[in-house]
């Protein structure tokens, strides 16, 4: 075979891995939008507008004035409840994790607090904090903090024992060992509880401004609803996916970062 | 040796953890009896409690909690067989598998409460519209452990099944389904567990009758003592599932190495 030709296979390849490439991911979502095009042309059926028209809506509706007033406020609510469950859970799971007595003594109580559905606590919140901001952070925290507390006292406890009695027998530090080898060690497991938590503390946010507020995504939305602007409704319901998608991407970015010598160790031992 | 006290709760640990339960029971009674808090927001334990023991004498609340009941019920039935058929099949075909990854990637992220007013726009104040967002939420835990699952056949079972010349059905039955078995029971767990909250929360934002329902009445009528006896019941609610299906999990899967413990 000449060079040539060995060429020419080889860009007939690089060819069609880039169409499959593209292919795979985007076919089936194209096929969709067509599909539910074609079908909302057809129809009579009202609550079911066209692609098209939901994007329109979209532009018209978030893009401007809106994006200030509703969006960026449950951005913020939202981004604040995360970032307490995220301290609050594993400080109290750190504290909760390395000492056994206190463990026996609150497990039962956080078993419980964790099988509460957690949009419960909306009126809860709403009767001791009225209808605020602090509210709906504090009724975020309070349901997305249980997978974070919980996974990270599993996380401290399973620290390999060979590690835990090196540090011991090295005499380091009560601060040393906490930053450089239960927080280190816990962290695939404080990860999976993030991961968790980020969807719950999305539904509360939601959930906590369609019922009390007078802004924000959840409260455009069911507003929308009621006044039976259906293309808005669903542009909201679009936002809110595209939240929902672009949360779980930076978590996927923040993850491989904060674990990338957990997943190299894991592949060196799977190899 | 070991097996029984790994079984039972030591009585050291039960009887600290009645000490936290009684600890935080006497810290609730302590801080509207201080005034930290106007017990008309923080109402008493011991009223709560009292009221949740009236409560569960009541029909009418027997009743609520059926509603609530039935639609999680029918919501995560709907939900399993939907997700093991559909993650079986994309899971098995390679080509199903990467051309709906996308599709799947951008759906799952979706609350499903923002779901809420499209199904109330479709059914209206009905049990059908608080099934649509059940199933929509509970459908990903399932269908995801499904595609994982039937996937992880182990290479030498699957060139031993084979060998062994075994037939299409017979691979479905002896082989993929026994590995996805552990997987399914997992997202089940799960989708227990969200389909409840789903459940009370689609009750409380729509309005069909249940739990969910009556939770958003006693806020809205101002009646504290009723909302913290029916947060106190959700909680219960919340505990026997997850205990139930823990115990299912362990049953259906004691042949498994997981569960048996031993060393590989």
């Amino acid at each position: 075979m000449t060079a040539r030709t060995l060429a020419a296979t080889g860009s007939r390849d690089v060819g069609r891995r880039v169409l499959g490439g593209l292919l795979y991911p985007l076919g089936l979502p194209f096929l969709v939008l067509v599909c539910w095009g074609l079908a909302s042309t057809g129809t009579t059926n009202r609550f079911f507008p066209g692609p098209l028209a939901i994007l329109s809506a979209f532009r018209e509706t978030w893009i401007g004035p809106a994006f200030v007033d509703d969006v960026l406020p449950s951005l913020y609510r939202l981004g604040l409840g995360i970032a307490a469950s995220i301290v609050v859970g594993v400080a109290a799971g750190t504290v909760v994790g390395l000492s056994r007595g206190i463990g026996d003594v609150v497990e039962p109580l956080l078993e419980f607090f964790r099988a509460i559905p957690p949009p419960v606590l909306i009126p809860v919140g709403m009767l001791l904090l009225g209808i605020t901001d602090t509210m709906k952070v504090v009724v975020i925290v309070s349901g997305a903090v249980w997978p974070i507390l919980l996974n990270t006292i599993d996380g401290v406890r399973s620290i390999d024992s060979v590690q835990s009695d090196t540090a011991r027998s090295f005499r380091i530090g009560r601060r040393q060992r906490l930053w450089s080898l239960v927080l280190p060690a816990a962290s695939p497991r404080i990860m999976t509880g993030v991961r968790q938590a980020l969807s719950i503390a999305l539904i509360l946010m939601v959930i906590s401004e369609m019922f009390a507020s007078s802004s924000g995504l959840g409260y455009r939305i069911a507003y929308f609803q009621r006044n039976y602007l259906i293309a808005e409704m669903w542009s909201g319901i679009l936002l809110l996916g595209l939240v929902g998608v672009l949360l779980a991407a930076a978590f996927g970015v923040v993850e491989r970062r904060v674990l990338r010598w957990y997943h190299g160790s894991r592949a060196i031992e799977r190899a | 040796m070991q097996v029984p006290s790994v079984r039972r709760p030591r009585p050291r640990k039960v009887l600290l953890g009645a000490c936290g339960l009684v600890g935080f029971l006497l810290c609730w009674q302590l801080v509207p009896a201080l005034g930290l808090v106007d017990p008309q927001y923080l109402p008493y334990a011991t009223d709560v409690l009292v009221r949740l023991a009236e409560e569960l004498r009541d029909l009418a609340f027997w009743r609520r909690l059926g509603f609530t009941m039935t639609s999680w019920a029918i919501g995560l039935t709907v939900a399993t067989l939907a997700a093991v058929v559909l993650g079986a099949v994309v899971g098995l075909v390679p080509f199903l598998r990467r051309a709906t990854h996308t599709l799947i990637e951008f759906l799952r992220p979706i609350p499903s409460v923002a779901l809420i007013p499209l199904a109330v726009l479709m059914f209206g104040i009905q049990l059908q519209a608080a099934l649509v967002v059940i199933v929509y939420a509970s459908f990903w835990q399932v269908f995801v452990q499904m595609i994982y699952g039937v996937a992880d056949v182990d290479v030498v079972a699957r060139d031993t099944a084979r060998s062994f010349r075994l037939n299409r059905r017979q691979r479905l039955a002896y082989l993929v389904l026994p590995t996805a078995l552990p997987y399914l029971v997992t997202g089940v767990r799960l989708a227990a567990a969200v389909a409840l909250i789903l459940a009370i929360t689609s009750e409380m934002v729509i309005g069909n009758p249940g739990v969910g329902r009556m939770i958003e009445l006693s806020r809205s009528a101002g009646d504290a003592e009723g909302l913290y006896a029916l947060v106190v019941l959700t909680g219960l609610l919340g505990l026997l599932v997850n205990i139930v299906f823990r115990l299912i999990e362990r049953r259906s899967l004691a042949w498994h190495q997981s569960v048996r413990g031993e060393a590989p």
